[in-house]
């Protein structure tokens, strides 16, 4: 009896109508396209995005030059170099993260115990040549100088949750 | 409308002289080769918007007010790509098969009639003229993944070739169901056939309404569409015969399934659905309130509904594997047929058949 039931649903298209039902509903359903560069989808503060270099209130760089972000990279992204500057302290030669090689996994902010090398929400950024995706140490301090206020305050709902 | 024309006639007749029946020919065809080439395009965007929307997508938006410039923008960029001809491929061949495969598909709209005797060539043998076209239309899906010289294109080709070939006969005996209950082989003979005072309940729908189900589904099995669109394949074989086509040689391939997909759609609906009638017609009250709408009017409406179901399948159905669809082209579609053509054969032999 089955058989034959199941015989007769596949014989007369019954399951092929039930689908097309489906599909057919969802034509008159409420489309849910972002558009984008208008419309925009809600973002977490712990969004991880272009990087930044920060500095303290003063002026001064954060980092350290502990190399633990270039050690923990999974994808070797970044490249550091250390030196003494006149005043003693222990700063970066040279801080450059290959951004055509980051994953965006976040380990390198994770690892930083002064909380120089972030991670910001900025995503729409792009380079025309070659080269262009290669961040020097200048570069991350100025994304860091533009975004200061807004890295500052994620970080500060961020904190609630550690 | 023929009276209108006279003038014009008369003008081209003063003008040309003896020239001027192959120059009223080239006009008459191309005001059918440009419209169906227009059609291809917005049919390419309808398809992307109806499966968007399916998708609870909205689909493309960007270019022109709803989109409706893309099938523009997408025809200037395969016009400005490179043609790459392959190094191993056999260069004559591989130019010649996308020509191979749209010649058919552009030579079948001789004998469709868009009215009441608007037809370019009023074939006598239409129905086995249309046969031939489609049939013909393997040729460009065969020599392409021949000459290619890549074993997905081979792949994609074979496949293609069985998988016409199989369908055909099933499409065959559903053609011959028709030629025997109008007793024609001319379309415009055939849609006069499905002329009464009943509107609708005088459509070839109704007695041979499986026979329409094979034809529709064989005429997507035809066409190459999904669920049926093995040749291609995409996940398989890359995307089967056209792998190695490029720019202006791929898009004649692009526009040769969708002339064929709106040829389809055309022959169901003059064959089983009445062309260019109107369904209400004889009906009180509705065939009163619909008879002034123009022949025209209810062959494009078949003919979109009847395209919306190619999209709505394509949206709704996973492709087939290969051996399910031979044992439904074989096993299922060809048995029916030739049972339903026994049925309506002694049907009409019969006082119960009143078609």
């Amino acid at each position: 009896m089955e058989i034959i039931k199941n015989f007769f649903k596949t014989f007369l298209l019954f399951e092929l109508v039930k689908g097309m039902a489906l599909t057919g509903r969802y034509f008159f359903a409420r489309k849910i396209t972002v558009q984008f560069p208008e419309e925009k989808t809600p973002q977490s503060f712990r969004f991880r995005g272009l990087h930044a270099q920060r500095r303290y209130a003063n002026g001064e760089e954060r980092c350290i030059g502990c190399k633990l972000c270039e050690a923990v990279c999974p994808a070797l992204a970044i490249k550091i170099e250390v030196a003494e500057r006149e005043d003693g302290t222990r700063r970066t030669t040279q801080y450059d993260i290959d951004l055509t090689k980051c994953i965006f996994c976040g380990f390198c902010e994770e690892s930083c115990p002064v909380d120089a090398i972030v991670e910001t929400r900025v995503f729409e950024y792009h380079g025309e040549k070659r080269g262009d995706l290669y961040y020097t140490k200048p570069m991350l301090l100025a994304v860091g100088d533009k975004y200061e206020q807004q890295i500052a305050k994620d970080r500060l709902t961020d904190s609630k949750y550690r | 409308m023929m009276e209108m024309l006279q003038p014009l006639l008369e003008f081209g007749q003063q003008l040309f002289g003896s020239a001027w029946l192959p120059v009223w020919t080239l006009v008459k065809i191309m005001a059918i080769v440009l419209p169906v080439m227009g059609s291809v395009a917005y049919l390419t965007l309808a398809e992307r918007k109806v499966i968007g929307y399916m998708q609870i997508r909205i689909g493309p938006n960007r270019v022109g007010p709803f989109g409706l410039l893309q099938p523009i923008a997408d025809g200037v960029k395969l016009l400005l790509k490179e043609i790459i001809i392959p190094t191993g491929s056999s260069k004559f061949l591989f130019v010649l098969a996308p020509i191979m495969a749209l010649a058919p598909a552009l030579a079948a709209w001789a004998v469709i009639p868009f009215g009441d005797g608007v037809v370019l060539a009023d074939l006598n043998a239409g129905l086995l003229y249309l046969l031939a076209m489609t049939s013909l239309g393997v040729y460009g899906v065969i020599i392409a993944g021949w000459a290619s010289n890549s074993k997905y294109a081979f792949i994609g080709a074979v496949r293609s070739a069985a998988q016409i070939v199989s369908y055909e006969i099933a499409m065959g005996f559903a053609l011959v169901c028709v030629l025997m209950v109008s007793q024609s082989m001319n379309l415009g003979d055939i849609v006069h056939g499905q002329q009464g005072e009943q509107g609708i309940l005088n459509w070839y729908l109704l007695p041979l309404f499986p026979m329409f189900l094979v034809y529709l589904i064989a005429g997507v099995a035809e066409t190459n569409r999904a669920p049926f669109d093995m040749a291609e394949g995409e996940s398989e074989i890359v995307a089967g015969f056209h792998v190695e086509y490029s720019g202006m040689t791929f898009a004649l391939f692009f526009l040769a399934e969708y002339a064929n997909m709106i040829l389809i759609a055309f022959l169901t609906a003059i064959m089983f659905m009445g062309g260019w009638l109107n369904p209400f017609h004889g009906w009180p009250l509705l065939g009163v309130a619909t008879d002034w709408i123009p022949s025209f009017v209810w062959l494009l409406g078949k003919v979109s509904f009847i395209l919306l179901l190619f999209l709505w399948f394509r949206a709704t159905f996973p492709r087939y594997r290969y051996d399910q669809l031979m044992r439904l082209g074989w096993k299922v579609f060809i048995p029916i047929t030739i049972i339903w053509v026994v049925v309506i054969a002694v049907w009409m032999q019969t006082s119960l058949w009143v078609w």
